[in-house]
């Protein structure tokens, strides 16, 4: 008995440690994602202003997403993205006379927390979810929204249960069509033959990709020399991986991953003297802002995404204008997504001429049927459209790593 | 009615009463769904804490596998319910996915207890960890599927199954599990922390509880006077397993998706659910309800403080851990009580 006290007594202080340490790492990842340190829960919009005082009178929306932890890059993208959009929306006038608030909440993608985080913007009063930013948390949660029916459409949950309730929608591709999609792409502009393949068999984002890419593959005649899976809980060493595709004699990389483990993956190609062509998708998005990484790796990297901050029209100039001078960061791919779902809640309540006083139940139907109805021209696309199930219609841009910038491919 | 009763009788009364107030609150509309949506995984968290608190506290062994048995209940309760999802109705599937889940996890705890028993102390408590951890890869790695053609299983991919279109994949690797029928309530968690807490308390009060603990206590004299160790041990280390198992079912069935991830169900969960227990009291069982509850809500209800939040729960938990346990504390608590009980503390003293 004394023995197992003095065990206790050291799983316990190294258990303490743990968390303390845990706490402190997450904070620490939150911060460089987030130089300007704006924090969870955040509102802006319409609450200062004169015209929100009388109850009832503003549209509530709410964000969903890791704001810290591993992935806070993109949650605060999102975030920061509808704010941008509510800032603007508010400044001309609001959705059908109503001004705009918006309130985010912190998910660490957890599915368990991001359903805490929808029950905490219920009781806010959110009419309308945009969110959650990623895919196993958009899932647990739309079996909230589908009970509550409220209305959601998702910037960036991308695995294909996302939408399979009604009431859902989303502004990203479906997983699937990007694996499709970047095949056909590698075809069409005849990048590589031999490919290799590293994807995370953990994540349902990077598998729906992998999937998708090998079946389209072969329809289009390319090989895939080597298909290698690693996992959340061994994502950072890839030395076999990309042994495995050099020995294949890969010339060009496909990795359907997020961009940390992309970061480690060059490094360790460089070191290796092994130069494929890297092809990624939109997860990649975000590699130019990893702390210590040398950007010239990433030089000529592609990757398949709907959004180039230095694409040359009034939209997407004025949004990354107000986004640096606000954040004092580039805006990626989430936060255009979740611009864009933003304007698409405008839209469709401008069609359907919505009030704030009615239930968040007739919105929601109100609101579906509207979806199908609007044409946006967005940040993501020239111009998009919704099927009813749930899925946007537009097309897919190439952008290419230049001089440590995203430059639209030709 | 003996003292042992009342206490025991005391645990029932405090799980129902509050049941009830959160049951008139909610029925009332004064709790927020923030706080309606933590009662089920709370209560869960509850159920693991008293399986754990058996192991550790009447058994006497440590185990950091408990995130694994419910690992186990959470997944083999979902197939079937997703299975059945069409065939059974809501009640009916729920309490035969509970018992399927609970079974199946008693299963593999009795036999993860096989080797694991046959070791002591800390290295018991590696081997757990260990065993933990391969379930979790094993879950990872499973590709499972049912077509009309009948079962079909790959540790490759998912195209590997080939399915047949009218086919369904119920795990996808490590994407896990998705649509689970969403079964549990508030109500039915409570009943089952009421069946766990009344198995853990008969347990510790009947013959073979006395066994065991005389175990914990000192091996060789309940050796020496004809105990069978390692029956006993079996049977507390499988009845643990089973209502971690039974945790992992309510787990499964309040969110429609579940992967086999370390986040939720890796050994920093074990070392939690730990947490749990040591601060409530190593074979305390009302104590391992109670602390299991306040240190679940404790970092939700803290939401407002943004990213603090994690750094304050671990102060927190520092903090209640050394008013709690350490012997200078409960010295000068014991001072205290005196001061206001004078004559009770007397009486205690003299027992």
């Amino acid at each position: 008995m004394k023995n197992f006290k003095k065990v206790m007594g050291v799983m316990m202080a190294s258990a303490m440690t743990a968390s303390v340490l845990a706490g402190c790492g997450s904070t620490k990842s939150a911060a460089t994602a987030d130089t300007q340190s704006a924090a969870a829960g955040t509102e802006t919009g319409a609450a200062s202003t004169d015209s929100a005082a009388a109850a009832g009178g503003t549209f509530k929306i709410g964000t969903i997403g890791p704001l810290t932890g591993d992935n806070a890059a993109y949650g605060l993208a999102v975030q920061y993205g509808a704010e941008i959009a509510v800032d603007e929306i508010n400044k001309n006038g609001g959705i059908n006379g109503y001004q705009v608030e918006l309130k985010s909440e912190d998910d660490e993608t957890d599915n368990q927390k991001s359903v805490n985080a929808y029950n905490t913007l219920k009781d806010w009063g959110m009419q309308f979810l945009d969110g959650s930013t990623t895919s196993a948390c958009a899932i647990a949660v739309a079996d909230y929204t589908k009970q509550d029916n409220m209305f959601q459409i998702t910037p960036s949950g991308s695995a294909p249960d996302c939408v399979k309730n009604d009431n859902v929608f989303r502004v990203c591709f479906a997983d699937p069509a990007q694996g499709t999609a970047s095949a056909q792409y590698i075809a069409a502009h005849k990048l590589g033959t031999k490919i290799g393949i590293i994807y995370d068999s953990s994540d349902v984002y990077s598998n729906g990709i992998y999937q998708a890419f090998v079946q389209e593959a072969q329809k289009q005649g390319l090989t895939v020399v080597s298909q290698e899976a690693f996992t959340a809980d061994s994502k950072t060493d890839f030395s076999v991986q990309l042994q495995k595709a050099k020995d294949g004699g890969a010339d060009l990389l496909f990795l359907p991953i997020y961009y940390q483990q992309a970061a480690l993956i060059f490094q360790q190609a460089d070191k290796m003297g092994y130069k494929p062509l890297y092809f990624g998708c939109d997860g990649f998005d975000g590699i130019l802002t990893v702390k210590n990484f040398d950007t010239s790796l990433a030089e000529g990297a592609m990757l398949l995404t709907p959004f180039a901050a230095d694409a040359q029209d009034d939209l997407t100039q004025n949004f990354v204008k107000a986004y640096e001078a606000k954040y004092n960061l580039t805006p990626n791919q989430f936060a255009a997504d979740s611009y864009d779902a933003i304007y698409a809640i405008k839209a469709a309540a401008e069609k359907a001429n919505l009030t704030p006083d009615m239930s968040v139940s007739d919105i929601c139907d109100k609101m579906k049927e509207a979806m199908t109805q609007i044409t946006l021209k967005g940040l993501t696309s020239e111009k998009m459209t919704w099927e009813a199930t749930g899925e946007p219609n537009k097309e897919p841009k190439a952008v290419v790593i230049k001089d440590g910038k995203y430059v639209s491919a030709q | 009615m003996t003292k042992e009763k009342k206490r025991t009788l005391t645990t029932y009364a405090i799980v129902i009463a509050a049941w009830a107030v959160i049951e008139i609150l909610m029925r009332a509309g004064l709790l927020s769904s923030h706080l309606q949506g933590l009662l089920v995984p709370m209560v869960y968290y509850a159920i693991t804490a008293v399986a754990l608190n058996i192991c550790v506290g009447i058994l006497g062994e440590l185990s950091l596998g408990h995130a694994g048995f419910m690992c186990v209940g959470a997944f083999s309760s979902a197939l079937f319910s997703l299975l059945t999802a069409d065939v059974l109705p809501g009640g009916l599937r729920f309490f035969l996915a509970l018992v399927i889940g609970t079974a199946v996890t008693a299963l593999i705890g009795f036999l993860i207890g096989i080797p694991v028993l046959r070791l002591n102390g800390d290295y018991l408590a590696i081997v757990t960890l260990a065993f933990g951890e391969i379930i979790k890869n094993l879950l990872n790695a499973i590709y499972f599927g049912v077509d009309s053609a009948g079962v079909h299983v790959s540790m490759q991919n998912q195209m590997a199954l080939g399915l047949q279109p009218d086919g369904q994949t119920l795990i996808n690797g490590a994407m896990g599990v998705t649509g689970i029928p969403h079964d549990s309530n508030f109500t039915l968690s409570v009943v089952l922390l009421l069946l766990a807490l009344f198995i853990a308390q008969n347990l510790i009060h009947s013959k073979q509880g006395r066994a065991i603990m005389s175990i914990r206590d000192n091996r060789i004299a309940a050796q020496s006077i004809g105990i069978n160790v390692v029956r006993y041990k079996m049977m507390a280390f499988t009845i643990s397993a089973a209502i971690a198992g039974m945790a992992g079912v309510l787990f499964s069935h309040n969110i429609s998706t579940i992967q086999a991830t370390s986040q939720y169900f890796g050994y920093n969960v074990s070392i939690l659910i730990l947490v749990y227990v040591v601060l409530g009291g190593i074979g305390n069982i009302r104590g391992s309800v109670i602390a299991a509850c306040i240190l679940y809500l404790l970092p939700e209800l803290l939401r407002g403080l943004n990213k603090y939040r994690m750094l304050i729960y671990s102060i927190v938990l520092i903090v209640v851990m050394i008013v709690n346990w350490a012997p200078a504390a409960i010295e000068k608590r014991e001072k205290l009580a005196a001061k206001f009980h004078p004559a009770k503390s007397a009486e205690k003293k003299e027992a």
